[in-house]
């Protein structure tokens, strides 16, 4: 049994935003970065399943970044991950196509059972790199599942595909398949200090790729937009602010 | 280049409204217009998509009653090649989701998802859409791209309405098995709360930090006269029951008065304010998303916003 997860460090603002000088994206200098909560719970599944499978296997993790991305792959064998590999573009790229074709090229020859990705990254809300691997990868996939349950002996897996208003669909998917995890599906466990030490001496295998072979998109500027107009920031301290709160909740209701 | 391509979407045997923003957007790109629509019956619904701006619908007779993503790609692949849209259009739903990103991908489109609005320059279509938790606007274009595949956030387009007149073709595209297959629907739990029914709404999310807080925000609820309701978080770590979240996945609600405390503002939770009630935001982030769609917000720390109000309605 072997489960790939992939997972990305995703860029967490804070209040003071500044842009490249090509005003094409961010600047590095002006964001943290942690685990991707929705990939969190994918690393989470695949652990589980591979435990209720009788622990045999192995789950391997792979991200596309640059070497900062380290600490969210050290943050997966942490927590139970056996491999890690990233995945170096030459350039930052937020085009889902494009990391779905370069996770697929790492993918391919590792011949796994199942592909587990998260739904979206919080950063980018794209909800398709996983969509677009399985295209990549040739296999089948269900986008948005809440919980899975996969049979190894038929290879097959039922998932609960969380539609809107939290109405749930069954499916049953041929496995292997890429599977876009949601969150919810479980609480992701917290690494022990220890598994945290350790995890950050396991060595990551490193794979360069041209981050611009396939794309959908091209990032033409980005910008902070404008707030909307009519609206009104309250100002004061915290009891300033409850009694404007107040006003307006009675005048609203009136 | 030649129109635009509506995917039609459907949930037990019911349109959903993103279909109607859909043909709406695909109006304002200019061209003619095709819907398709994937289903077991389709002639159920070509009345319900006669609408102004629908030139022509698709119909497309499936085997399963509900969406299966092999199925609906392989149509939509057999009708790009079949009408050779400058456009396709999809909403950015759960369903678009499982096959929009796999078109693009097989047959090398343009694509973009989340897209909000869309404009057009002399070198092409420009779209937009957000980055970085939504504190951030993009546009993006598609350079050398003869088709694009674009997913529109639900929402984002007023509804096409009025009746049209399309001419209706009945195309047949045969279909391999599908390989991850719809076995049912089943219907979240009914709630003990009905969130959709409250003219006032206290709405917590992530920012009050643990399970141990939520008493005191259920108390100040109760002094303001205020149903209270989460966003999404709250109810993945089971401090709360999904009948009190709000958004995509919860509910849709209309209230005349929202109050948002430590809420990030995220896509998928403000789809589900609709109505034009008004927005109040405490966040303590002053770049935080939800400041752009509230009439009033305020960069205060919630917990000390909470104690203020419930002197207040002591
Ligand atoms: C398919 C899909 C469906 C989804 N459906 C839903 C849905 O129905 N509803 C939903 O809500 N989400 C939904 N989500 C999740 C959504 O993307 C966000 O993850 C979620 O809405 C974030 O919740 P939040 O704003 O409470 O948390 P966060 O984004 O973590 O925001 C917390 C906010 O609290 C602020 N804060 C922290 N401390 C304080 C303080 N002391 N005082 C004031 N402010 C403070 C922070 O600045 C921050 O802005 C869905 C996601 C997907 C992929």
């Amino acid at each position: 049994m072997k489960i790939v997860v992939c997972v990305k460090h995703v860029a967490v603002l804070g209040d003071e935003i500044r842009f490249t000088t090509d005003e094409r994206d961010v600047d590095e200098d002006y964001y943290d970065r942690t685990l991707n909560e929705w990939d969190a719970c994918a690393a989470e599944e695949a652990l589980r399943i591979r435990e209720r499978l009788g622990g045999e296997g192995e789950v391997l993790v792979v991200t596309v970044g640059g070497p900062s991305a380290d600490v969210a792959l050290q943050r997966c064998l942490a927590m139970g991950a056996d491999r890690a590999v990233r995945i170096s573009f030459d350039q930052t790229v937020h085009d889902p196509i494009a990391i779905g074709h370069a996770l697929s090229e790492a993918i391919v020859p590792e011949q796994p059972d199942l592909v587990l990705v998260g739904v979206q990254s919080s950063d980018s809300v794209q909800g398709s790199t996983g969509t677009a691997l399985a295209q990549f990868l040739d296999l089948p996939r269900v986008a948005v599942v809440k919980k899975v349950e996969y049979d190894h002996a038929t290879r097959r897996a039922t998932c609960h595909r969380e539609l809107e208003g939290g109405l749930v669909d069954v499916v049953e998917v041929d496995t292997p398949a890429v599977l876009a995890i949601q969150t919810g599906i479980n609480e992701p466990r917290y690494p022990t200090f220890r598994a945290i030490k350790d995890a950050e001496r396991k060595e990551i295998s490193l794979v360069s790729a041209a981050g611009g072979a396939v794309s959908g998109y091209h990032v033409r500027r980005m910008f902070v937009p404008p707030k909307p107009e009519g609206a009104e920031m309250l100002d004061g301290g915290p009891a300033d602010v409850a009694r404007r709160i107040a006003e307006i909740v009675k005048e609203r209701l009136a | 280049m030649n129109g635009t391509l509506v995917v039609a979407e459907h949930l037990r045997g019911e349109l959903r409204d993103v279909t109607f923003e859909l043909v709406a957007a695909a109006a304002e790109i200019g061209g003619p217009v095709s819907v398709a629509v994937i289903a077991r019956d389709p002639s159920l619904f070509t009345d319900a998509l006669s609408v102004e701006g629908v030139d022509e619908i698709v119909t497309v007779q499936a085997e399963a009653e509900e969406f299966e993503n092999d199925v609906y790609q392989q149509v939509i692949e057999a009708l790009i090649e079949d009408r050779g849209p400058g456009f396709v259009l999809l909403g950015f739903t759960v369903n678009g989701m499982g096959y929009g990103p796999a078109v693009a991908a097989k047959l090398g489109l343009g694509f973009a998802s989340d897209v909000f609005r869309l404009s057009r320059e002399e070198d092409g279509l420009l779209a937009r859409r957000a980055f970085y938790g939504a504190k951030v606007h993009a546009e993006v274009d598609f350079p050398g791209k003869e088709r694009v595949l674009l997913m529109l956030r639900p929402g984002a387009w007023a509804p096409a309405e009025g009746r049209g007149d399309p001419t209706i073709t009945d195309l047949s595209v045969q279909v391999t098995a599908p390989r991850a297959r719809h076995l049912k629907l089943v219907d979240p739990p009914a709630g003990d709360v009905d969130i959709t029914a409250a003219d006032f709404l206290l709405s917590i999310g992530r920012g009050i930090g643990t399970r141990e807080e939520i008493p005191r925000f259920e108390a100040l609820a109760g002094k303001m006269g205020a149903t209270l309701s989460v966003s999404r978080p709250l109810v993945d770590a089971g401090w709360m029951t999904n009948a009190r979240q709000v958004g995509q996945s919860g509910k849709t609600v209309r209230p005349k008065v929202y109050l948002a405390l430590g809420i990030s503002g995220a896509v998928q939770h403000l789809a589900g304010i609709k109505g034009d009630g008004t927005i109040i935001a405490v966040n303590t982030d002053p770049e935080a998303a939800i400041f752009g769609v509230a009439r009033y917000g305020a960069v205060v720390d919630l917990f000390e916003v909470a104690e203020a109000l419930a002197e207040l309605f002591a």
